[in-house]
């Protein structure tokens, strides 16, 4: 795979829900391809498809029709497991509400990606342990998600999602409940992650923290309005 | 393209001990998260184990005893017993008028010589009297028996002898108490070398023999006389009872009178092999039975008391069963209904976990532990407890209580059942949540 490959290729994709009798099409027809080291935001009012995207393209939901090729391969119709272990080893979720496993300390957090994908405590540890020092939290590895701030909770969500070492990283409103001082420092780290060569995908309906993103693209009533590089 | 087998080529995470301990680790914790209501949930199946030891000890305990009672009378012997004829009336003129009934020295000697296999015929004779020691006084139960008596009877002799076949040919009067007669006679001074008033003869106290327990035999033997069934007090030569009482006993009580000639009130068989023990006793019974017209003796094998009580024991157990059964099915139903609570309640970190890679059987595997972690903890809680409290009763209810080594075992693999048949419900209502709807939880 080279880098002019897209890591992620959407074709045609589209996603309709049955609410009794009438169909309802969250996503009509949606063909994107995303090449690795972008960092891509994805925007739009509230209902125009951005979450049923972002749950496509996290494979925690399967396409009505059309095609989703993940890493040059079709991931669009496969079984439950199968996504499962894609899930845990070729993407990284940034929520907007942490999603921390309240009874598990931050180390223990940041391992549970690897943990599901069946490696050994040890090496587990010391992955999480290492990335826990690197976004700045060596001095809470052992401290509960009650006991952190959002700002630092957000930020063992960020290891979380770097565990695994993801193809993509996606990121639902990942400063949505931050405030500003705290939104703005993930932000730059999310930064920072695009510098690295990681790839980004974010959804946010906010323009300002869509400016961060080197691509923007624009979802109105479940089709791309538009779709522009900076 | 092949259709993404890429990824279904990865290896299956295998489930090694290392894993299932993690696993195991972080039910721990989410249990340890909701103490209380952990804490409860065990509670339920913790008194359903306990109970269940502690009834299977209690059970066990009690057909043990009765078993013993019944196995001292001896499973080779055969007991038989005076008992007054039913519909016996009383000739309305007649003014000195004798009821005459039971065994004789004659059926005794005809036993022994017809029947082979039977050796030894201990016949004895039962008297009520008053028994004196000074002031001391007891309504004691006298038993008239032969020198071998303690032998066949399985009887311990705590202290001094048992009268010797010179004393019963001689009519001596020496008499053996039980521990229960000392207690009463000779409340401050020791019984061996004393004497004892029964009417006007003095008997020297000449040893001291545990006291009889005639339980089982009491409850099981049907229409048995009065005289027959009382524990022994003291026992004396047969040979002295016959020539101090006479044949005939009167009876004194509530104004009215009633004598009777009663030979022998009590003998025992005792055959040689087990297996004729049976038929011996239909043989006797015929043999008996030919020479009256009225039924006034009865037979009991304790070997048929023994298969009764083991039969008894039985229906006991499988009572019992169905109790233990029903009470950790109730705490069954209570960790089925926490964890249905619990996987509702988490139904977030279940999304949380579906996202980060967990496959369906992960999360069932979880939850199943969770529950067979409840149930285990509150399994060995209950073995603990359930061994400790037979213990405490046979401390302060003075009952006999065995717990055998299967009904620990027994009660705690159940526990463990419950706990997996239980689970499987909430955990594949886990597993079966979509993990999109999950995450959106609140």
């Amino acid at each position: 795979m080279t880098a002019a490959d897209p890591i992620v290729r959407l074709e045609e994709v589209r996603r309709t829900y049955r609410m009794g009798d009438t169909e309802l099409h969250a996503l009509a027809g949606v063909s994107l391809d995303f090449f690795p080291g972008e960092y891509i935001a994805i925007m739009g009012p509230s209902g125009c498809g951005k979450s049923t995207l972002l749950n496509l393209l996290g494979c925690l939901d399967q396409p009505s029709s059309g095609r989703y090729l993940l890493g040059g391969e079709d991931v669009s119709l496969l079984e439950d497991d199968a996504l499962s272990q894609i899930r845990g080893a070729r993407l990284g979720f940034i929520f907007q509400s942490y999603n921390l496993i309240q009874q598990l300390t931050v180390v223990e957090n940041i391992e549970v990606p690897l943990f599901y994908q069946g490696v050994p405590e040890h090496k587990c540890r010391e992955a999480s342990i290492q990335l826990a020092e690197k976004v700045g939290l060596g001095q809470r590895l052992y401290h509960r998600p009650n006991e952190l701030s959002g700002g630092q909770q957000q930020r063992v969500g960020i290891a979380r999602a770097l565990v695994n070492d993801p193809l993509v990283i996606l990121a639902d409103e990942p400063t949505g409940n931050l405030d500003s001082h705290s939104g703005t420092e993930i932000l730059r780290m999310m930064d920072d992650l695009h510098a690295q060569g990681k790839t980004i995908i974010m959804v946010t309906h906010d323009p300002a923290i869509g400016k961060h993103a080197q691509r923007l693209v624009r979802l109105r009533d479940g089709v791309v309005e538009s779709d522009e590089r900076r | 393209m092949s259709a993404g087998n890429a990824w279904q080529s990865h290896a299956p995470v295998a489930l090694s001990p290392a894993r299932l301990r993690r696993i195991m680790m972080l039910g721990f914790k989410s249990l340890w998260m909701h103490r209380l209501r952990s804490g409860l949930t065990i509670l339920g199946i913790v008194f359903g184990v306990c109970s269940v030891i502690a009834m299977l000890a209690v059970g066990e305990g009690a057909s043990y005893e009765a078993q013993e009672q019944i196995r001292k009378l001896g499973s080779n012997n055969i007991i038989l017993r005076s008992i007054k004829p039913i519909n016996q009336d009383r000739p309305s003129q007649a003014r000195q008028w004798v009821l005459e009934y039971g065994l004789t020295y004659l059926d005794l000697q005809k036993i022994r010589e017809t029947i082979p296999g039977v050796t030894i015929v201990m016949p004895s004779r039962i008297v009520r009297d008053q028994v004196w020691n000074g002031v001391n006084r007891m309504d004691a139960t006298i038993v008239g028996t032969v020198d071998w008596y303690p032998e066949t009877r399985q009887l311990n002799l705590l202290q001094g002898r048992y009268f010797t076949p010179v004393e019963m040919e001689a009519r001596s009067n020496v008499c053996v108490l039980t521990t229960k007669a000392v207690e009463t006679l000779f409340p401050l001074s020791a019984p061996l070398g004393g004497k004892v008033r029964v009417g006007s003869d003095y008997y020297d106290v000449i040893g001291v023999i545990e006291t009889e327990s005639t339980g089982a035999a009491q409850s099981t033997g049907q229409g048995s006389g009065k005289a027959a069934t009382a524990a022994p007090d003291i026992y004396i030569p047969l040979s002295a009872a016959r020539h101090r009482f006479g044949e005939i006993l009167v009876n004194r009580s509530s104004g009215s009178f009633e004598a009777t000639r009663v030979e022998l009130h009590e003998a025992y068989v005792r055959v040689d092999d087990q297996k004729d023990v049976e038929e011996t006793a239909l043989i006797i019974e015929e043999i008996l039975k030919r020479d009256r017209r009225k039924t006034d003796f009865e037979i009991i094998v304790p070997l048929e008391l023994l298969r009764q009580a083991e039969r008894t024991k039985q229906i006991f157990n499988i009572v019992l069963g169905a109790i233990a059964a029903i009470s950790l099915l109730v705490g069954g139903i209570g960790i089925m209904n926490i964890m249905l609570a619990s996987v509702t309640e988490r139904t977030r970190e279940i999304g949380i976990r579906r996202a980060l890679g967990a496959r369906r059987r992960d999360i069932i595997l979880q939850f199943l532990i969770e529950t067979v972690i409840l149930s285990g903890t509150g399994g060995l809680v209950g073995v603990a407890i359930g061994i400790l409290i037979p213990v405490v009763i046979t401390m302060f209810a003075d009952m006999r209580t065995i717990v055998t080594p299967w009904a620990p075992i027994l009660a705690f693999s159940i526990s463990g059942m419950i706990g997996v048949v239980f689970g499987i419900y909430p955990a594949l209502r886990a597993a079966d949540m979509d993990p999109v709807q999950a995450l959106r939880h609140e």
